[in-house]
């Protein structure tokens, strides 16, 4: 990949998908907050925040769903250093109809606000699209949050829990909690080494005519094919460029479909693959099925564990790509099939 | 004996139901409507009414056996009223249920709240 170049009349423009910024942005602070169940997962002691109530005191799941965002900005912004104010613009998306999770969320913090919807997908779409906001100059500081809620989840697109039907074991367990992560122009204060977003590439839909909502690791996989594919070609690179390719939500299932459906393209990443679904839980002790899903999956994971192992060192490079499946509850109800995205961003530690 | 007879029965069909569910990509509320229809047509055929009054409750209480009362109550408003009957006797003959689930679960969700799943 070229290196940092601020010559301006080099086009950030790469392959057919893909952007490489001049001056690629800082991670400069990150937090996870979640629920109980991830809390007790591998991952807890990395998360900067384990809510044991899955209410938070709120009347309903989506208002908790909320809180969980709300929670996640004001950690970010503070371990930055920042106030609400020094922050450009927010952007942030989730699973609920409309966003409610992310309007409702954010409100009273008073930063500018660009929703986002990109299913499961969204934290990459979010820091996508905060870094460009960043490298093209429109902003100094952005914030990119997610969330994700169990119980609101299964309500909206399976079955409410009250009606407490049983899950095959192709289905995932919806992570419940939210990510979030605050670029910037300058290097942060943040302990252990700078981490920046040197590209990414926008993902295609992609959709192999899946019907199943109970099996969206097989929707989405082949959109994480087709994203880290061209991913490779834009850029130039081979998967072991990278310390560890990060798929966001695939689980076992879709995990399994991902690297047989490379090795068609003669990509193996058997070796450098890692799926925030399947680190999340144990699939052993905590019942989970395919492995964990949803917004916050992802999120939490990059903004805990995966950063972590950045700031110290342990990786270099990683290619960080969330899965989403693009379907709702109309369409799936009207029998359509359940197109998949993937957005991938590299993260570069210095 | 007819407890026993009836645990027996009803377990059996719940479990042919599990299969269908494991096996097949039927969701949960297509599998439902699959039983009640089951219920009526075996009722149609005059199977159902005499394996009910055999197996009791265990015949009774699954989703089949809703199934049967509905056809039972439409051929016997058929009966006595002519063509109307078919719009009238399925409610009639279920009425006392679906008020009960109704308002039972009414109840319940005064006490109760829906947790999350762990």
């Amino acid at each position: 990949m070229p290196e940092n170049n601020q010559a301006s009349n080099k086009p950030k423009m790469m392959g057919s998908q893909s952007i490489v910024f001049h001056n690629p942005p800082y991670i400069i602070a990150a937090s996870s907050v979640t629920g109980k169940k991830e809390g007790e997962g591998p991952l807890g002691h990395f998360f900067d925040l384990v809510q044991e109530d899955p209410l938070i005191g709120k009347d309903t799941w989506e208002e908790a769903e909320s809180e969980f965002m709300k929670l996640a900005a004001q950690i970010a912004i503070q371990k930055a250093g920042l106030t609400n104010k020094d922050i450009r613009y927010m952007v942030a998306g989730d699973l609920l109809g409309q966003l409610i999770a992310s309007s409702f969320g954010v409100a009273e913090l008073g930063i500018p606000y660009f929703g986002l919807f990109g299913a499961c997908s969204t934290m990459g779409e979010a820091i996508s699209i905060a870094s460009i906001i960043i490298d093209g100059g429109f902003a100094d500081k952005v914030l990119a949050a997610t969330s994700s809620h169990f119980a609101g989840a299964e309500k909206q697109f399976r079955f409410p829990l009250d009606y407490g039907n049983q899950r095959p074991y192709s289905a995932s367990w919806t992570v419940t909690g939210s990510g979030a992560v605050i670029l910037s122009d300058q290097k942060g204060n943040n302990k252990g080494r700078a981490i920046r977003v040197k590209g990414v590439t926008t993902g295609k839909i992609v959709d192999y005519g899946i019907k199943d909502p109970m099996n969206m690791g097989a929707a989405m996989a082949p959109a994480a094919c087709d994203t880290i594919k061209s991913h490779l070609e834009d850029f130039n690179v081979k998967p072991d460029h990278y310390d560890r390719i990060i798929t966001g939500d695939l689980g076992y299932v879709g995990s399994a479909i991902l690297i047989d459906l490379l090795k068609e393209h003669n990509i193996d990443i058997s070796n450098n693959h890692m799926d925030c679904g399947k680190e999340i839980f144990d699939q052993e002790s905590q019942d989970t099925h395919a492995g964990g899903s949803g917004c916050a999956c992802s999120a939490v994971t990059f903004a805990s564990y995966v950063l972590k192992q950045l700031e110290e060192g342990a990786w270099k490079r990683v290619l960080f790509l969330p899965t989403g499946s693009l379907h709702s509850k109309v369409s799936y109800n009207e029998g359509n099939t359940m197109p998949g995205i993937a957005h991938a961003v590299v993260v570069e530690a210095e | 004996m007819e407890y026993v007879k009836a645990f027996l029965i009803g377990g059996a069909i719940c479990a042919l139901t599990q299969i269908l569910l494991d096996t097949t990509k039927l969701m949960p509320g297509r599998v439902m409507v699959i039983l009640v229809c089951t219920g009526a047509v075996l009722s149609a055929l005059g199977i159902y009414e005499p394996f009910a009054e055999w197996a009791g409750a265990g015949a009774g209480v699954p989703l089949t056996g809703f199934g049967n009362t509905l056809f039972k109550g439409v051929k016997e408003a058929v009966d006595k009223e002519g063509l109307l009957g078919i719009f009238k006797g399925g409610f009639t003959s279920s009425a006392v249920g679906i008020s009960a689930a109704l308002i039972f679960s009414y109840i319940a969700s005064w006490i109760f709240n829906p947790k999350m799943k762990s």
